[in-house]
């Protein structure tokens, strides 16, 4: 036993340095680039590709839906560096313009997810009760469906009523922020009892104002990760509602889109399937490379999830 | 014995809600079930009798009872499209859906919980971190994208397994694989840090205190204690494994569920679609609730209170 | 003192390599058991005490290791030994209780079969049934009361004391040699305290064992030690049978510690401490490393560090103080 006092006196002499070191951003990103380089690869990597979509008509080969019905079908060449689809539109172009729908929906249903799960968390956590039991079954119902399904469901319903990409935000909205909610709502549950929240209370004030000046700005490690995380996790099943078509709708393009489109020539082109989905693992890696990162730093104690 | 029940009588208020949630959503589409039903011509009075059979008339409370009611007699209604029981074609489909889940489950423990081991003995080595850096890709691919892959390779360039399902269980290995890859990077990086953590405890120090080696030390003492998490782990899974098998079923032509609830979106065929995603949902709640129970029969200090 | 010694630990040297530098937690230290004693190793948390007893069992973790010196357990050198080598002589001839009995007997293992392992391990039992015999043997020894249906509880089942007694009964299971016992009564209340001390003593005098005692109370050390070593920042600094220490301490820290036992009697509101804390390990400059907190330090202890002394039959300090003394 005094061997591991001995050993957290080291570790929490060292997490002290840390916390020091934290305050300037240079040093935290240099600590990260020791622990972590595949984390700072990433981040870089993912500015990238945010670059290459925003720019993506300065940069991209060809125009947005230029096609060339006499160059169908290419395999990789000089002209078409990724060849070219069954309407003689460049693969390259499109997987630009492509990164356009697929990073906006992989942010803004993280950014709505996140927002919903952060209220919705912090007010159960910190009026307990009633009000508590009731959202947490409202999440434990949310979590119970199967995503995919839950969002075939959504898709099913309001892809009458509206553009698909709009859709999709509801859809992965929907089905994303329960667990946002979830640890929003263990860790409010924690800071409640914590003394400067005690201290607060007691001189006089009110619940709102504790949520917002002190609860919340201790959830934000968390919810930079959880945000980090949940980008990820909203490119795939964007990818995987439009491979199923019940996504993203031509004339829109997006990666998973590309590869539904591009499945019927899998087995005589199947670089066609190739570059688009290639495109998806790189950047769901790279952001979940750089969430990992993220977390080993901000938040120790979500390691182990 | 009154925590079980206690845990069934939980999932009540849960089952009702998913009910309720898929009805609100599905039935939001108005008038609209009945046209599909009927086709191009038909007249404004059959609309009408139909709407009346099918008690699309009455307020919405009383037809979300009135499907509960139906639902815990085993009766989802009837597809538009196939004209048959929703239910008698669910429990068609279940089999094949079981059967492609279990060898995917299989193949993502193994290897999962393997390769979680080694990862946490040689913690930091290279080994770790290829492991590792493999997980986190294994959750970075789209399983479409594995499913494409390992068809593409295994099943049209080398022939080694028929390109689509044919009943035989060999036709469900690929799929089965590129549905458990994606869990098994999952369970190996829980199996890791869980491990790593339990070697961390005073009882370990303990066992080797006793004399006991390195590989007895996790074997015997380490590894019961790192699984706890893991069979949570495993239900929570069960569900994205749900998700997957959609894909997987429809790639490689599989007639279970997940293929059952592509096609009822395609024709807009809403009772089948509720009744898929009701049931599906229901066996992820059961298993949930396994595996809630089977942890307190692992762990003795939950054990006694059961 | 011409028992012969079964632990025979020289100049050991064990270091934690931590990214902010080289941690000596264990530095030169010598420390004899000589068999049927018990000997008692004191000083506050993080003096290296814990560390010494485990480097004997090789219990040190990344990114700890010994550098040099020596351990000899009935004259078989310890340090170098590959894993399963030293595994056969843990738990066998030599054994170990930790501090915590909460958190060191693994939760979801019945307490009989954790204690059963150690005898199939090491191959005292041939057999499941003798294993099982001869624990429950081991519980009655220890004083388990109905040692037979203990057996099949789990430990989260038994009070403190009772898990302590099964950790005793696991440690003496195989009758090892040597006994190594890391604050086995910390974590208890004072009446179970003296009943596992007591137990210790008799069990030390039945297999004329030797018992190596990790504690920072004093109070312990009186009750049941024979021999004393004061440990102060990886190094013994003073070292001597019981009642000659306690009546001719002669290391201020010694003192200090001796000064900090409450006393019935003595006046509540004055209860002395040492002033300051041990050192950081990481920084340690030349001079004598008590000499921060030392009322009695000169010039020539912060330069410069003291050797261990002899001031007296078997006994040693490590105090320019009992510098003219020793020569």
């Amino acid at each position: 036993m005094e061997k591991k006092t001995k050993q957290t006196g080291i570790q929490s002499e060292a997490h002290a340095s840390d916390i020091g070191e934290k305050y300037g951003w240079k040093e935290m990103l240099h600590q990260m680039w020791k622990q972590n380089p595949l984390a700072i690869l990433s981040a870089v990597l993912i500015i990238a590709i945010i670059a290459a979509a925003v720019f993506a008509p300065v940069i991209a080969p060809y125009k947005e839906a230029q096609q060339d019905l006499t160059a169908r079908l290419q395999g990789p060449g000089m002209k078409h560096l990724l060849g070219t689809d069954e309407l003689g539109r460049d693969v390259l172009t499109r997987i630009l313009f492509g990164a356009r729908v697929s990073l906006v929906v992989g942010i803004i249903p993280s950014v709505i997810s996140l927002i919903i799960g952060l209220i919705l968390g912090m007010i159960a956590g910190y009026f307990g009760g009633a009000v508590d039991y009731l959202l947490m079954r409202l999440v434990d119902i949310m979590l119970a469906f199967p995503s995919l399904l839950l969002s075939m469901v959504i898709m099913y319903t309001l892809g009458r009523y509206a553009n698909s990409v709009i859709c999709i935000f509801a859809a992965l909205s929907i089905t994303g922020w329960a667990s946002v909610a979830r640890v929003v709502r263990s860790q409010t549950l924690s800071l409640k009892e914590s003394v400067y929240v005690e201290a607060a209370r007691s001189i006089g004030v009110g619940k709102f104002r504790i949520m917002f000046r002190h609860i919340f700005p201790n959830c934000i490690p968390s919810l930079i990760v959880l945000f980090t995380l949940n980008v990820p996790s909203c490119i795939l099943s964007e990818s995987t509602l439009s491979f199923l078509g019940i996504g993203v709708q031509p004339p829109a393009a997006s990666w998973g889109l590309m590869v539904n489109q591009s499945k019927q020539f899998l087995f005589g082109m199947p670089w066609l399937a190739l570059a688009p989905s290639i495109t998806i693992m790189i950047v769901v890696l790279a952001f979940n490379f750089l969430g990992d990162g993220l977390r080993d730093i901000l938040d120790p104690y979500m390691q182990t999830r | 014995m009154k925590r079980v029940l206690g845990r069934i009588a939980g999932m009540i208020p849960v089952l009702l809600g998913v009910t309720l949630l898929i009805f609100i959503l599905l039935r939001v589409v108005p008038g609209d079930p009945v046209s599909i039903l009927l086709g191009e011509h038909y007249s404004q009075e059959t609309i009408d009798r139909l709407t009346r059979v099918m008690d699309l008339d009455k307020p919405l409370i009383q037809q979300f009872f009135s499907y509960v009611g139906n639902a815990v007699r085993g009766n989802l209604g009837e597809s538009y499209t196939m004209k048959r029981p929703v239910t008698t074609l669910i429990l068609q489909a279940f089999p094949s859906t079981v059967k492609l889940a279990l060898m995917a489950a299989a193949i993502a423990w193994v290897i999962g919980i393997l390769a979680g081991i080694i990862a946490a003995v040689r913690q930091n080595k290279l080994l770790d971190h290829l492991f590792m850096g493999m997980s986190l890709a294994g959750v970075s691919v789209p399983i479409f994208m594995t499913s494409l892959f390992l068809q593409y390779v295994l099943s049209f360039k080398l022939k080694l397994f028929p390109l689509t399902s044919d009943g035989r269980l060999i036709s469900l290995i690929l799929p089965a694989i590129a549905l458990g890859w994606n869990s098994a990077g999952s369970i190996a990086r829980m199996t890791r840090s869980g491990l790593i953590d339990v070697m961390q405890q005073d009882y370990i120090d303990t066992a080797k205190a006793k004399g006991l080696t390195k590989a007895s030390v996790i074997l015997k003492h380490a590894l019961k204690n790192s699984m706890l998490p893991v069979v949570t782990m495993m239900a929570i899974q069960l569900s994205s494994m749900m998700s997957g098998a959609v894909i997987t079923e429809s790639i490689f032509s599989i007639p279970g569920i997940g293929r059952l609830a592509t096609s009822a979106i395609q024709n807009r065929d809403m009772p089948l679609l509720q009744g898929t995603v009701l049931f599906t949902t229901i066996i992820v709640i059961i298993g949930n609730l396994a595996a809630d129970l089977l942890y307190s029969v692992l762990d003795p200090r939950i054990r006694r209170a059961v | 003192m011409a028992k012969e010694n079964l632990l025979e630990i020289r100049d050991l040297h064990t270091s934690f390599f931590t990214d902010h530098g080289v941690v000596r937690a264990v530095n030169g230290v010598d420390l004899d058991v000589p068999e049927g004693r018990i000997v008692g190793l004191v000083g506050e948390s993080g003096c290296g005490k814990s560390m010494t007893a485990r480097s004997v069992m090789g219990l040190i973790k990344s990114p700890g290791r010994i550098e040099s010196g020596s351990i000899k357990l009935d004259g078989r050198e310890l340090v170098g030994l590959s894993d399963r080598e030293l595994r056969s002589v843990c738990g066998d001839d030599v054994s170990m209780i930790f501090q915590e009995p909460m958190t060191s007997l693994n939760p979801v293992l019945k307490v009989g079969r954790q204690v059963e392992e150690v005898l199939l391990v090491h191959h005292k039992a041939s057999t499941k049934e003798e294993a099982k015999r001869l624990t429950v043997d081991m519980f009655e020894r220890v004083g388990i009361p109905e040692a037979e249906k203990r057996m099949s509880a789990y430990p989260h089942e038994l009070s403190g004391g009772l898990r302590q007694r099964v950790m005793i009964a696991m440690a003496m299971v195989c009758k090892p040699r040597l006994l190594i016992a890391d604050e086995p009564t910390t974590a208890l209340d004072v009446t179970i305290e003296a009943q596992i001390l007591r137990l210790m003593k008799q069990l030390c005098k039945e297999h004329h064992m030797g018992i190596l005692i990790i504690t920072h109370n004093l109070g312990v050390v009186a009750e049941i030690c024979d021999d004393v070593y004061v440990m102060y920042a990886g190094r013994i600094v003073e070292n001597a049978p019981v009642f000659e220490l306690f009546d001719h301490k002669r290391h201020p820290y010694t003192e200090g510690l001796m000064n900090a036992i409450p006393k019935i009697g003595g006046n509540p509101e004055f209860l002395s401490t040492i002033p300051g804390v041990v050192p950081n390990l990481l920084h340690v400059g030349d001079g004598c490393t008590f000499a921060g907190r030392c009322a009695h330090a000169s010039d020539r202890c912060r330069a410069e560090m003291p050797a261990l002394y002899e001031v007296a039959e078997h006994h040693t300090c490590r105090c320019f103080l009992a510098e003219r003394e020793g020569q």
